[in-house]
């Protein structure tokens, strides 16, 4: 066990940087794009849809991350597809963050007053075109801070994909550790970079709700 | 190629899974108890006239609440055997809760406090109250009863997050899953079976949860307040 802390591991950890910043984003909109679907069908007409979409999201919002994770890494496995850690890893995030994401969606749809889209109604716009022209401009302000606030979480998240060998921050901090061995300093360099990718967002959301208040108060 | 399910060689293994499933939920509860303790102490230090104590909960709270809980872990558990102090797994991973939980509801017991109106307070002081009396039945109590919701299922997302404590092997479900996985190289339908486990566990949670709020909170339950 030895050697000292060097420049080296610090532009390793840094690369490990890189690739929790890319897999947050692929995972963010992979995930958005999933979400957006999920609250599409949980503020669907048929009831089907519906119930098919709740149970959905209370089942990812029911499991671990890391179990989803599990699943999809070996349920793909057996398929007889070899997978990347990287693909395992996105399909798992965006899983994950579909299930949130919609339903955080789905609240801010519906906490856009009613009379909207009576009114939209009213004038003969069809639910497509008041979802579209009325209801989503005015809830896409509602939802941005708690979609910013679960961006947080989701950064957070992608450290779970150093489990299945991709190597991302966490992943990067734990080989160095394995060779020299000095946990308190590497974790706690590894952490650090968390909260400065973290630390900005939360801060963001905080202040968009803030203005947010201001504006319906 | 298709794949043949095989749950029957899963399955001969359930004592393990009622032990992990047990396992977990005591990790949980221990975690919940201490760090909701903790957690409320440093709302009270995050609202005090003290500024130390404002900016060392404060800090606490925030870094807690933005790196990895997985990093936390490792933090935790590698670096205090480097320095020689070696913990049981267990210990540590309930440390590495405890530490976790209890930043996540400060968070929420402090929103809870700050929607307490100052008219009660300062009534309660012109009342002759003393400032403990005033923490314990003006502001605590309705705090705690106002955020007990976004408690509760901050526990539950906690509980969902213990099986991150796998990865210092402790003994809880997900450890247990791995275990049998490599075992049986059943991989799929162990996970399976551990994501319907885990499922029932938040379920049942969840209504313990409620049930305990109608017993502690006599308001909910006059108002009969739902699931």
């Amino acid at each position: 066990m030895g050697g000292a802390f060097t420049v080296n591991h610090l532009i390793y950890l840094a690369q490990g940087v890189v690739w929790t910043l890319a897999l947050s984003a692929l995972a963010f909109l992979l995930g958005g794009v999933a979400g957006f679907l999920v609250m599409l069908l949980r503020i669907s007409r048929k009831k089907t849809l519906r119930w098919l979409s709740y149970g959905y999201v209370q089942i990812i919002q029911g499991t671990p991350l890391l179990i989803i994770l599990f699943v999809i890494y070996f349920g793909l496995g057996v398929v007889g597809i070899e997978v990347p850690p990287l693909i395992a890893a996105s399909v798992a995030l965006m899983v994950y963050c579909s299930a949130f994401m919609g339903e955080i969606w789905r609240g801010c749809v519906e906490a856009v007053p009613r009379t909207q889209s009576e009114a939209a109604e009213c004038l003969a716009l069809t639910r497509w075109q008041s979802l579209i022209y009325v209801i989503l401009p005015q809830a896409v302000r509602i939802a941005t801070p708690p979609t910013v606030g679960f961006m947080v979480q989701l950064v957070k998240s992608t450290s779970l994909a150093s489990v299945v060998g991709f190597v991302e921050l966490t992943r990067a901090a734990q080989i160095i550790n394995n060779s020299i061995f000095q946990p308190f300093l590497i974790f706690g360099i590894a952490g650090a970079f968390y909260f400065a990718l973290c630390y900005p967002l939360s801060v963001w959301s905080r202040s968009l709700e803030r203005k947010l208040n201001v504006s319906r108060r | 190629m298709r794949y043949q399910f095989d749950f029957s060689s899963v399955v001969d293994y359930w004592p393990s899974f009622l032990h992990g499933t047990l396992m977990t939920l005591q990790l949980t509860v221990i975690a919940t108890v201490v760090g909701l303790a903790i957690g409320v102490l440093c709302a009270i230090g995050r609202r005090s006239q003290v500024r130390l104590a404002q900016l060392v909960c404060g800090a606490y709270v925030e870094v807690v609440r933005n790196t990895p809980f997985l990093v936390q872990i490792f933090f935790i558990f590698f670096g205090l055997s480097s320095v020689g102090l070696r913990l049981p797994i267990f210990t540590a991973a309930i440390l590495a809760m405890v530490v976790n939980v209890a930043a996540y509801s400060a968070e929420i017991v402090r929103a809870g406090m700050d929607s307490i109106h100052p008219g009660q307070i300062e009534a309660a002081e012109s009342l002759g109250m003393s400032t403990p009396q005033i923490y314990w039945y003006v502001i605590l109590r309705p705090a705690l009863e106002r955020v007990y919701p976004a408690l509760t299922s901050q526990f539950i997302l906690m509980m969902l997050s213990s099986s991150v404590t796998s990865q210092i092997a402790a003994e809880e479900l997900t450890a247990i899953a791995n275990t049998i996985q490599s075992d049986t190289f059943r991989s799929f339908e162990t996970y399976i079976i551990v994501a319907l486990l885990y499922l029932a566990l938040s379920i049942l949670l969840r209504i313990g949860f409620w049930g305990f709020g109608l017993v502690i909170f006599p308001r909910r339950r006059k108002l009969g307040t739902p699931l």
